[in-house]
């Protein structure tokens, strides 16, 4: 190669998040899901041990997969494959870079090992990190974070707690362009963020950084509300391997993504699609079952 | 002039800015009666199996390949170079087969190996900085066809990245994802001579 090609920048961390736009990422235990996840168009797919409905109704710590599960999904399908890592579990996710995952999810489904997140600056391979508001946002791209997704309740099968967060991320996002200057550091104060980057945001009124919804996705409709509240991209969990008819969930969240503003089609993909998988009302978790408040 | 971006997935906004920047009108086709008002064409970076695939259940693929072989200015990065190629080394993924060569999908590596670049690009004064994100290369080419740049692998074996065939110009990297405009007006005809 020419001495002047560089490698893990911001530019190509990010630039691949850019590039996953419009599109769906889906939870994946198995080749067979990988392909069946490839063959309806996901534009990636999150190698796991098992789907966060499952590690919630397991119970227990819940890890890293198993490198060899990690390698056969790798093995099956052409698109980006992603994996996650505990909160904090920097050895995990040098484990996960070694075996060229090609984006790490710092996840709250997993059991988190440390107040801190992991220095994702120390890595060649990109990170997602969930977060619910713009102050745990700017904080995880200031460790290096080079795309973010809403923290909703994981496998739940409830979109609820995903609106919450990206209506708080837009709201938190205008109001900061509003700001003035004098009052810039008062401001990252009160979001607990980086000056720079909380100055960043309110000159050019966006993330600097690619922003997904995930947590709670089961429907197309699902998928294409989070989409007109301005989401970037749509991760699906349990939502469709935990429903009725795999293959067909995952066309048409698909193509819901894609087509989020024409009602009409919405409709069309919506039909006949058999049972989404079960639901639970986020108010009936106790407080230590809420995933989303791991890792802040 | 009227540029659309095909918006089925994939970094179309960051075209649709450049576009604007340049000063044409920039919008998003997803469906066949979209294509009809547009006077040139760009294909996104974005994951190209997933544009085949909502290309093919939508209609796409017969309307795109009548407006692109009649000869409308056709851009196409990274995804778009895949989608519009004759083939994908050993892949049966939708493509509209309308530029005449052969790629290689994630040639270089997986993430890891993505990088960033300065290019020589033929007929440009100045390198261009190119983006590779889990870039392919380009293996066969045809005889209409141009190569404009190449970039040696990690055994320094030369491959073509960015090509013309006609009124196409497809890279295997990303413009859009730069401030320069260069490869937009060139492929596009647009900026100042445009």
């Amino acid at each position: 190669m020419e001495p002047s090609v560089e490698h893990g920048t911001d530019r190509v961390k990010r630039g691949l998040a850019e590039m996953l736009k419009g599109g769906v990422i889906m939870d994946v235990v198995n080749a067979e899901q990988a392909k069946i996840a490839e063959e309806a168009g996901a534009v990636a797919v999150m190698a796991l041990e098992r789907v966060p409905a499952d590690i919630r109704a397991h119970g227990g710590v819940a890890r890293m997969a198993d490198p060899a599960k990690v390698q056969e999904i790798i093995a099956a399908v052409s698109i980006p494959v992603m994996a996650k890592s505990r909160i904090g579990h920097f050895v995990e996710a040098q484990i996960l870079q070694s075996l060229g995952v090609d984006y790490i999810d710092e996840s709250e489904v997993l059991t988190p090992v440390d107040e801190n997140h992991i220095d994702k600056r120390a890595f060649t391979v990109p990170f997602v990190c969930g977060a619910k508001d713009l102050g745990e946002a700017l904080r995880r791209i200031g460790e290096g974070a080079a795309m973010i997704r809403t923290k909703g309740e994981p496998g739940t099968g409830n979109v609820v707690e995903a609106v919450r967060h990206m209506r708080k991320m837009n709201a938190q996002i205008r109001w900061l362009t509003t700001v003035d200057r004098n009052e810039m550091m008062a401001a990252a104060k009160e979001l607990r963020a980086p000056f720079g980057l909380v100055k960043e945001v309110a000159e050019t009124g966006r993330l600097p950084v690619v922003n997904f919804a995930a947590g709670g996705i089961a429907t197309p409709a699902d998928a294409a509300l989070m989409m007109q509240l301005g989401c970037d991209g749509i991760f699906v969990g349990s939502g469709i391997f935990k429903s009725g008819d795999p293959a067909e969930r995952a066309r048409a969240i698909v193509e819901a993504t894609t087509f989020y503003e024409d009602p009409e089609t919405l409709a069309k993909v919506s039909r006949n699609l058999g049972e989404a998988m079960v639901g639970i009302d986020i108010d009936t978790l106790a407080p230590t079952d809420r995933m989303q408040d791991r890792g802040l | 002039m009227t540029v659309g971006v095909l918006a089925l997935q994939g970094d179309f906004r960051e075209h649709m800015a450049m576009v604007r920047a340049l000063g044409a009108d920039a919008v998003e086709v997803r469906t066949p009666g979209e294509l009809e008002s547009i006077d040139a064409l760009i294909i996104p970076g974005g994951e190209s199996t997933t544009i085949g695939r909502l290309a093919t259940a939508w209609g796409m693929m017969d309307p795109l390949r009548e407006r692109i072989e009649a000869g409308m200015p056709t851009l196409g990065t990274c995804a778009g170079l895949i989608f519009l190629a004759a083939g994908a080394v050993g892949s049966d993924q939708p493509q509209l087969g309308v530029l005449d060569v052969v790629v290689a999908r994630n040639a270089f590596g997986r993430q890891v190996d993505s990088f960033e670049a300065d290019l020589d690009v033929s007929g440009l004064d100045r390198p261009f900085h190119a983006v590779f994100i889990r870039a392919p290369w380009i293996e066969k080419t045809g005889a209409d066809v141009e190569v404009l740049a190449s970039i040696p692998d990690a055994e320094g074996r030369e491959h073509a990245v960015l090509v013309r065939q006609g009124a196409i110009v497809a890279a295997a990297f990303h413009p859009e994802l730069t401030d320069d405009d260069r490869i937009h007006r060139l492929a596009l005809g647009l900026g100042e001579g445009g």
